[in-house]
């Protein structure tokens, strides 16, 4: 959708913020738990009363290195924590423990595909660290900028934050989101964070630079928060491009700074400027030791890591879906999983794939229920696939059984029986009406004969109506060329 | 070997208010520690290896268990201004 400038180009970067979905926080053991009332999960450590000491999580620390490990990146076998310093009210100890130099991650890359065109995408670095607290910025108007009070919630100030920074080697919106959904579709996998944009477990920020095509010097970038969605990242960052290149092109300059995503108005805003470059004054954090992730480590998780999303998609291609619909498959575990089953079983794999992404997701959509909710099995679809391959189902008649299926009428022939869609395939029968409609016009049958083929269209509608179109069409056909001895 | 250091933007940086008396007092103090650095940092260390902790221990690790939070009221009470459960301070960001 999305169109760069011609003449120009854009460069961009994303750094991603994952929530862990731990028990208890990063270093501390208050529960991490969203829907609490406002400050009730805070103790000394998380809201940094004085003498109070970190203490990390273990999983939170294994978590990261799960998704290091989809990422495809080196896991340091040394990792420190840093002090990153700057003052902020939703940050009560005036520095965040991050990391620095030797993040547990480095290296890594992820594949999007857009429009059948594969990019790779460098991932810079994955470092770990705290989430800040919440604020509430209130006032008139609602906008930020209006606000003359905050309001501090302190129950996500600790939470366990993955930070995920790409190379700069993005360079279209399209590619931008595609790399957003497969990383929320990487994260999800592994089951380490339930990756929300819209609740925020999930957060984009998107540095955007242009410059002209074929030039290889960086531009000034700007940075765009407030993304709460991969459809809105992908507007935020068109929008930018779309500003920078008409600023250059009237012959301005594009100042360094943040710029806030509106999405009611469909525009960036300056936030604040980056004029005096932030001074974050890192420092080894001396509260906690350094980590040591070692061989035995990496190895366990490398063994315990699941099927990836871009294998998963792999194999459903491989067993026979089209590229889309396996897409559409993988992002549904239950759907992937009622797949695999049915083809294992011998069902048609298009023919599968395209009822569980076409009418079974129409219908979980209509009824307002999940996939999971529905009176489907594997079996289901087995039975039904059979059913059409036998020729006692049409493509059509199949759909109508499947939503019956849905709709907990029963098993599919069953339902079949019940809505009378099933087909004459017996030959015999067939033969019998063949064998009278074409005694009823033996002319059609002699122009068939002499090489005319118009008329079998003909018979075959006659036999349709006969059969009160219970005939399978194909079967006709074949048995009004046999007869006219074709 | 004077150390150049810009003193006053490091109160700054810290949120530290300092009088120009002050600003000279402590700029003086912090080029000796500096000084001190800069001798350190010239000694050969090719062959020490780097150590970011005295100790040699790593992963103090906590499992991940919930621990009691503290009550909310007690929270609270210690701080300046408070509404519906929420602590309350001055709006953060400037105007446009």
């Amino acid at each position: 959708m999305s169109v760069i400038p011609e003449g120009w180009e854009a460069v961009i970067g994303i750094e991603t913020h994952v929530e862990l979905q731990t028990r208890s926080k990063m270093f501390c053991g208050c529960r991490v738990d969203f829907g609490d009332e406002p400050n009730t999960a805070v103790c000394p450590v998380c809201l940094a009363l004085p003498g109070a000491l970190p203490v990390a999580n273990e999983a939170a620390i294994d978590g990261i290195v799960r998704i290091g490990t989809a990422l495809d990146c080196t896991i340091n076998e040394r990792s420190l924590f840093y002090r990153k310093n700057y003052f902020y009210p939703d940050l009560p100890k005036n520095y965040q423990i991050s990391q620095y130099t030797y993040p547990v991650c480095e290296h890594g890359r992820i594949v999007v595909d857009v429009d059948g065109e594969p990019t790779v995408i460098g991932i810079t670095r994955v470092h770990m660290e705290e989430d800040t607290g919440k604020s509430l910025h209130m006032g008139e108007g609602g906008r930020i900028q209006d606000a003359d009070h905050t309001l501090l919630d302190f129950n996500r100030a600790g939470v366990p934050l993955v930070e995920i920074v790409t190379e700069p080697d993005i360079r279209t919106p399209d590619q931008a989101r595609a790399y957003g959904a497969e990383l929320q579709r990487i994260v999800r996998t592994l089951g380490v964070s339930d990756a929300r944009l819209e609740e925020g477990s999930m957060r984009f920020d998107a540095n955007v630079s242009v410059r002209r095509a074929g030039t290889s010097e960086l531009g000034t970038r700007t940075e765009i928060k407030n993304v709460n969605s991969l459809r809105s990242m992908q507007r935020a960052i068109a929008f930018e491009i779309e500003r920078q290149v008409e600023v250059l092109a009237a012959g301005g300059t594009v100042v360094q700074e943040t710029r806030h995503w509106n999405e009611a108005t469909g525009r960036t805003t300056a936030m604040r400027s980056k004029e005096e470059s932030e001074d974050y004054r890192y420092f080894q954090e001396p509260d906690l030791l350094p980590l040591s992730i070692d061989e035995r480590w990496r190895n366990r998780v490398k063994a315990s890591m699941p099927e990836l999303p871009a294998q998963l998609r792999a194999r459903l291609v491989a067993a026979g879906a089209d590229e889309r619909t396996a897409g559409l498959l993988a992002d549904s575990p239950l759907l992937a999983g009622l797949f695999d089953a049915a083809v294992r079983a011998g069902a048609e794999a298009r023919t599968v794939a395209s009822w569980l992404t076409g009418e079974v997701v129409a219908y979980a959509r209509r009824v307002g229920a999940s996939v999971g909710e529905l009176h489907l099995t594997a079996e289901h679809l087995v039975e039904l696939a059979a059913m059409v391959a036998g020729g006692e189902l049409s493509a059509t008649a199949a759909k109508q059984v499947l939503t019956g299926v849905l709709a907990g009428e029963g098993g599919p022939r069953q339902v079949a029986e019940a809505m009378d869609l099933l087909q004459i395939s017996d030959s015999g029968a067939i033969e019998a009406v063949v064998a009278d409609v074409v005694a009823d016009h033996p002319d059609a049958l002699e122009k068939i004969r002499s090489g005319d083929a118009k008329p079998i269209g003909f018979l075959v509608g006659q036999v349709m109506r006969a059969t009160g179109g219970k005939a399978d069409p194909k079967m006709v056909q074949e048995i009004i060329r046999r007869s006219a001895g074709l | 070997m004077p150390v150049e250091i810009d003193i006053a933007k490091v109160a700054a940086l810290a949120r530290i208010a300092l009088s120009d008396e002050e600003l000279a007092a402590y700029g003086a103090q912090l080029g000796v520690i500096l000084e001190h650095a800069e001798r350190v940092q010239a000694l050969p260390t090719d062959d020490v290896e780097p150590t970011s902790h005295p100790l040699p221990l790593v992963n103090a690790f906590r499992p991940d268990e919930v621990w009691p939070s503290l009550d909310r009221d007690d929270v609270l009470s210690q701080a300046p201004d408070t509404v519906d459960g929420y602590y309350r301070v001055p709006q953060i960001l400037d105007g446009p």
